[in-house]
């Protein structure tokens, strides 16, 4: 096997002591750069840029992949413990992972997504090793039409996170849409609800929303409450670790993940959080527990969605490694570390920079072993996060949250928006309206309409791309399905049994 | 402006690079660029690259990068003006798109307001089309658009950036409506490029930095570039030999803050002018596919004027200011 004679080529590159420091130097800062909210693995990576002038290739690279997956354990960190994503593919880990740190569950949860994102980065990596040219294949197979259906697909992830009323969720979906409008036009370049201000441009950012709503949303209401007697955190309920049954639990959530995560990080629009929805949607369908959802929390709603944000940051590799293209924002920068060492990423790379790239992709299997082996001993640590005494817990969220916004742009703007969305937050607390679907309809809103307008300026105001592309079809049909498939499936099983009912004696 | 453990983690990693910094010379002077953009992207680069240069060449003892990002621009530009009023050593980074932001954003504080000081690199644009496409010249390409602008889809950057500019200006120049023409704006780079190579459109303007890799191997072709002139390694004429009279360098540029004196001024633009003729400069633009086309001192106001008033005009025609 070539590639397997080229990858242990790349682990002698990444095994050196050298490089396995700087591999082990990246995931340690992007661990920590992934807990803090605002500072993320893409800003970091460009602020380190200037070491390119000072080092190796081979060490930059393996020291940003490391910051790169260190961020993405990182930020499931706080999600879980605090109910403030430092990423917004953490987010979706809050909602179930929160809850389990409520009701004593904390450490399984961090447990988990520890172990998940090992598993789940495990196979992503050995998907770049081995399926980067068939995937990438697939991946630039989705145009415009094609991804419009997928969002519709993703859209359906809503109804796992509406809650009690449908008219509440739907309620805060559109909400989300409209704050994912703010900023400029991109097929128009024509400003939208910025109200004059040009610091809203560029549009809110996804993770101030969430911050706002979840954690600044949840102190308000916590701090209105707090002589209600309720609401009360237990920091530890029976073992730190996973049980039997939450490993039972937790590993074909993992599996089912990666296998979710993988394709579609690999694909050039494909993103984090897609992914991470779509895991969610499918746990919650398959779980035997939907009682815990949204109430003690269940473990596989964070097994899945951690597992399917891990396998997609490999995922994002691919198309980066094999055509060049970076599709997020930290890809990006990484290739414009390429190009400050001369090296034009291509697709002739793997065979014009051999060394480079199995090296690079030997380090994120190492960077994969380095993290859980760091991550795992913390868990009891940062457990103990939940012990300390609600009033000032919150005040440190508070300060935390702040401290996080104020970095990604250090615009007081920003603050403003966190501190408005925390009392949209605290209200819809308040008033029982889930927030999730805010954050939903802020991500998928403005991506389902670019990538709507952009199919219909393709084919020229033509409604039935959609149906004729082979691939749009299935997933607009896996759409429906997913939708009222349930309906229709539970009003056959109930005619069914009706129907014994209606002839009693038979059996 | 760096968050402080961001601040600590990068010197740590610096540090353990076990880079010692360039001797610092006793009379250089400090520079402040600031940058109106996140780091990471063009702007960010030459301010880092012109860090580096000037460092290495001695030109000055180092220099701080502010990066204040956001909407192409024009969040940064009314900081530089108000805070960096009259302050010497002081440049900011801008360019093209800076221009164009201003003019859609209908942004309240203009370039004329900043003190330019020399314009540095630019990147020329390239019209490329995928290898199965049935267009093999800019002629069959304009024919189509004149045939019909809304069965030629092109990909490329935000609406109203500098492809987007470039697509108008051929058109208006090849005699067709440039409201009428089919612009599929993506986010970044990237993704057009994805677009372009799944077949998904007719062509694609960007960049040749973006495409230079998928040319080579043979995934797409060039059509024509924008430059003034054949490009060395590059197998396709210009715009203008193709019979299509445009001219177009996403440049980028310094400028210094308002009321600086002259003296400030005059020393910023020498600086400029060595560093842009060292060779260290040249070598960094040759690794970044930056084409040098220094220009400093009335020759770049005047250029600026004009390529002010064209944008303004073409952005105007394209519905979008």
């Amino acid at each position: 096997m070539d590639t397997l004679a080229q990858l242990a080529h790349g682990f002698s590159v990444a095994f050196s002591p050298v490089n396995l420091l700087w591999c082990l130097l990246g995931t340690t800062l992007g661990t920590a750069i992934g807990v803090l909210p605002g500072l993320g693995p893409a800003l970091t990576i460009a602020l380190l840029l200037p070491i390119t002038y000072q080092v190796a290739p081979e060490a930059s690279f393996i020291l940003f992949a490391g910051i790169y997956y260190g961020a993405m354990y990182g930020g499931s960190t706080t999600s879980i413990l605090l109910n403030t994503p430092g990423e917004s593919a953490t987010i979706v880990t809050a909602l179930e992972g929160n809850k389990m740190a409520r009701s004593g569950r904390g450490g399984a949860a961090l447990a988990t997504s520890a172990i998940g994102s090992f598993v789940a980065g495990t196979i992503g990596t050995l998907g770049v090793a081995f399926l980067a040219p068939v995937v990438v294949k697939f991946a630039l197979s989705f145009g415009p039409a094609e991804y419009f259906s997928l969002m519709v697909l993703a859209f359906i992830t809503v109804s796992a996170v509406l809650g009690s009323s449908a008219v509440r969720g739907l309620s805060s979906l559109f909400v989300g849409f409209v704050i994912g409008m703010i900023g400029v036009d991109l097929q128009t370049g024509q400003p939208r609800f910025t109200f004059g201000l040009t610091e809203l441009l560029d549009g809110v950012d996804v993770i101030i929303a969430a911050v706002g709503l979840f954690a600044v949303g949840e102190t308000l209401y916590v701090a209105s409450r707090r002589y209600a007697g309720k609401d009360e955190i237990v920091p530890l309920k029976g073992s730190l670790y996973m049980t039997a049954q939450e490993w039972a639990r937790s590993w074909k959530a993992w599996i089912r993940g990666a296998f979710i995560g993988f394709p579609i990080g690999a694909m050039p629009a494909g993103g984090a959080e897609i992914p991470t929805f779509l895991s969610y949607a499918v746990e919650k369908k398959l779980s035997k527990h939907k009682e815990e959802f949204g109430t003690v929390g269940a473990i596989e709603g964070v097994a899945g969605p951690e597992a399917a944000n891990n396998a997609s940051a490999a995922g994002v590799l691919v198309p980066m490694l094999t055509l060049g293209l970076p599709t997020s924002a930290t890809a990006a920068i990484m290739l414009s570390a390429f190009q400050s060492y001369g090296i034009n990423p291509g697709p002739l790379l793997f065979t014009t920079q051999g060394n480079l790239v199995w090296g690079l992709i030997a380090s994120l299997f190492i960077a994969n072993v380095i993290l859980v082996i760091l991550n795992l001993p913390l868990i009891g640590l940062w457990v103990k996060l939940l012990k300390i005494p609600a009033p000032q817990l919150y005040a440190g969220i508070l300060v935390f949250s702040t401290v996080g916004t104020y970095g990604i742009s250090q615009s007081p703007i920003d603050l403003v928006v966190l501190y408005l969305l925390g009392a949209v937050g605290f209200l819809m607390r308040r008033f029982d309206f889930p927030t999730a679907p805010v954050i939903i309809g802020m991500i998928l809103g403005p991506l389902a309409e670019a990538q709507f307008r952009r199919a219909m300026t393709i084919s020229n105001g033509d409604w039935t791309v959609f149906f004729t592309h082979p691939l749009s079809l299935t997933l607009l049909i896996l759409a429906f399905l997913g939708l009222l498939g349930p309906h229709i499936w539970g009003y056959i099983e109930r005619r069914r049994l009706k129907g014994q009912e209606a002839v009693p004696g038979d059996a | 402006m760096l968050n402080r453990r961001a601040f600590l983690a990068s010197t740590a990693a610096i540090g353990l690079a076990a880079s010692v910094g360039p001797a610092f010379a006793a009379d250089a002077p400090q520079l402040e660029i600031f940058v109106p953009a996140a780091p990471g992207g063009g702007w960010d680069q030459t301010a880092r690259t012109m860090d580096q240069v000037l460092r290495t060449d001695k030109l000055i003892s180092g220099s701080q990068i502010t990066n204040v990002g956001g909407a192409g621009g024009t969040v940064g530009l009314p900081q530089f003006v108000s805070r960096y009023k009259g302050k010497g050593n002081t440049l900011m980074v801008g360019g093209m798109v800076m221009v164009g932001a201003i003019i859609a954003n209908k942004s309240a504080v203009k370039l004329d307001q900043v003190t330019p000081i020399a314009r540095l690199t630019g990147e020329f644009e390239a019209l490329v089309v995928p290898a199965a496409s049935p267009f093999k010249t800019v002629a069959d390409f304009i024919a189509a658009l004149k045939e019909d602008p809304t069965k030629v889809p092109v990909a490329g950057g935000s609406a109203g950036g500098s492809d987007h500019i470039l697509f108008g200006l051929m058109a208006k120049t090849a005699g067709v409506d440039p409201t009428k023409i089919s612009y599929v704006p993506f986010a970044g780079g990237g993704e057009a490029l994805a677009a372009l190579l799944g077949n998904q459109v007719a062509g694609g303007i960007s960049g040749y930095g973006e495409f230079s890799e998928q040319v080579k191997a043979g995934t797409l072709r060039v059509l024509a570039v924008s430059s003034d002139k054949r490009q060395e390694g590059i197998d396709a004429p210009t715009l203008k030999e193709s019979g299509i009279d445009v001219e177009l360098f996403n440049w980028r540029g310094v400028f210094a803050p308002p009321d600086v004196s002259d003296e400030d001024k005059a020393a910023m633009v020498k600086m400029m002018e060595d560093m842009t003729k060292s060779a260290a400069w040249a070598e960094e633009c040759k690794n970044r596919q930056w084409t040098s086309i220094p220009l400093t001192g009335e020759a770049y106001e005047t250029f600026l004027k004009e390529d002010i008033a064209r944008i303004e005009g073409i952005l105007k025609d394209l519905g979008l200011a």
